[in-house]
């Protein structure tokens, strides 16, 4: 679910996280498998390079409850997946992450652009609703979620990944500012 | 002409290997269940209309699997856009049956939109599915069979189907943790016979002993 008109707020003076290490830390963790609907944040610093990057097979989804499913269902043999979306989208699919993720107790790892968000300040104090809200609702949801903001907030990425494997439950990335590609 | 559902759920019966994962839901879930129980029948998935899309989570992360998912008409409905994605995907290994009631049976039998005029047929061939067929005959759906599950998939078959002999609705048994392990269980306990091994007895007696030799050196 994309919102049409939005668009990403330009970087004021504050330093963003490298696209190409999130990819690396992704790999570290054993993903190889992307599962994807396009979100603005992420485009040209993750999805992009990761749809040219031969050791990982991206697959396109239509809608973000697709990927939900997707991911839950390739962790039945320990693949290893992450879906990527923007907050809209993932705000469509809770019901397919309550069922699967949680009521289900299966590994979902999402990586969640948000979209019209402020690089400059907290998500929690986000002038946006629809940013706002998010951590909020995942915790009402008891769903185990992390903020990349800094360059070094993606050190914990393969940690947490490993993390929701082991313990088989969801994990949510918040992207918080846009990754460079480099 | 009319083609029961579990009628025809018994004529694919004999065309399921024992490496095959089968998805199911709802009423074909329980009938399925009921007439072909079986350690890979993947039945958790959790949202209505999300079989397509943990059949193709499957089907991708099994390669060496043939992947059925027993649809319904309105499941799909929820999640048209699946069809897209299945094509899209690049799985061969994914046969899709759509048990095509035009009703959201287990919900009061109302009507679907568009009971009368939906094609399912033509939807999975737009999208882009390697081949599409309707059966409403239990002979044609026999003698169609073969040929569907010998083509490469994508493959959708659409199944006009009336309800036929209703098995017990186990909710309780489809979202358990057991049903999910046993699944999990058997999708991890062997490696499966190669398919392009499964429709030649001589060729598939060879590969359970190369993988059986090979398990033995592994443990």
């Amino acid at each position: 679910m994309s919102t049409p008109g939005l668009t990403l707020p330009q970087a004021t003076n504050v330093a963003h996280p490298s696209g190409a290490r999130i990819i690396a830390l992704i790999k570290q963790a054993g993903v190889r498998e992307i599962v994807a609907v396009p979100d603005i944040v992420t485009s040209d610093g993750l999805l992009w390079p990761i749809s040219r990057d031969p050791e990982l097979r991206l697959t396109r989804v239509c809608k973000e409850d697709e990927g939900v499913s997707i991911c839950g269902a390739m962790s039945y043999n320990d693949t290893r997946a992450i879906l990527m979306m923007q907050q809209t989208g993932m705000m469509d699919s809770l019901n397919a992450i309550r069922a699967i993720g949680v009521d289900y107790k299966l590994p979902v790892v999402m990586m969640v652009g948000l979209q019209g968000k402020d690089p400059s300040v907290h998500p929690d104090r986000s002038d946006a609703y629809g940013v706002r809200i998010i951590r909020p609702v995942l915790d009402a949801m008891e769903l185990s979620h992390s903020l990349i903001e800094e360059p070094d907030d993606v050190d914990h990425i393969p940690d947490a990944i490993s993390a929701a494997y082991a313990a088989s439950r969801p994990h949510i990335f918040l992207i918080g500012r846009a990754p460079e590609a480099l | 002409m009319t083609l029961r559902r579990d009628d025809a759920l018994k004529a694919l019966i004999p065309h399921v290997s024992d490496d095959d994962v089968v998805v199911a839901v709802y009423q074909s879930c329980f009938d399925w269940l009921a007439l072909n129980p079986r350690d890979l029948n993947y039945v958790a998935v959790g949202a209505m209309g999300q079989a397509s899309s943990h059949a193709l989570g499957l089907a991708l992360a099994n390669p060496d699997r043939r992947v059925f998912v027993l649809d319904g008409d309105g499941s799909l409905l929820m999640n048209l856009g699946s069809l897209v994605t299945i094509a899209n995907a690049g799985v061969s290994n994914l046969y899709h049956f759509l048990g095509a009631n035009r009703v959201y049976e287990v919900n009061g039998a109302h009507p679907l939109p568009g009971a009368d005029v939906v094609d399912f047929e033509a939807m999975a061939r737009a999208a882009g599915y390697a081949g599409a067929r309707s059966f409403s005959d239990l002979n044609q759906l026999r003698e169609g069979l073969p040929e569907v599950l010998s083509a490469p998939g994508p493959q959708m078959s659409v199944l006009e189907i009336v309800p036929g002999q209703a098995y017990p609705r186990n909710y309780d048994y489809i979202h358990s943790a057991a049903a999910r392990e046993s699944f999990r269980k058997a999708l991890n306990a062997r490696r499966p016979t190669p398919l392009l091994c499964r429709e030649n007895p001589a060729l598939r007696r060879t590969a359970a002993y190369f993988w059986t030799r090979t398990e033995r050196r592994e443990n």
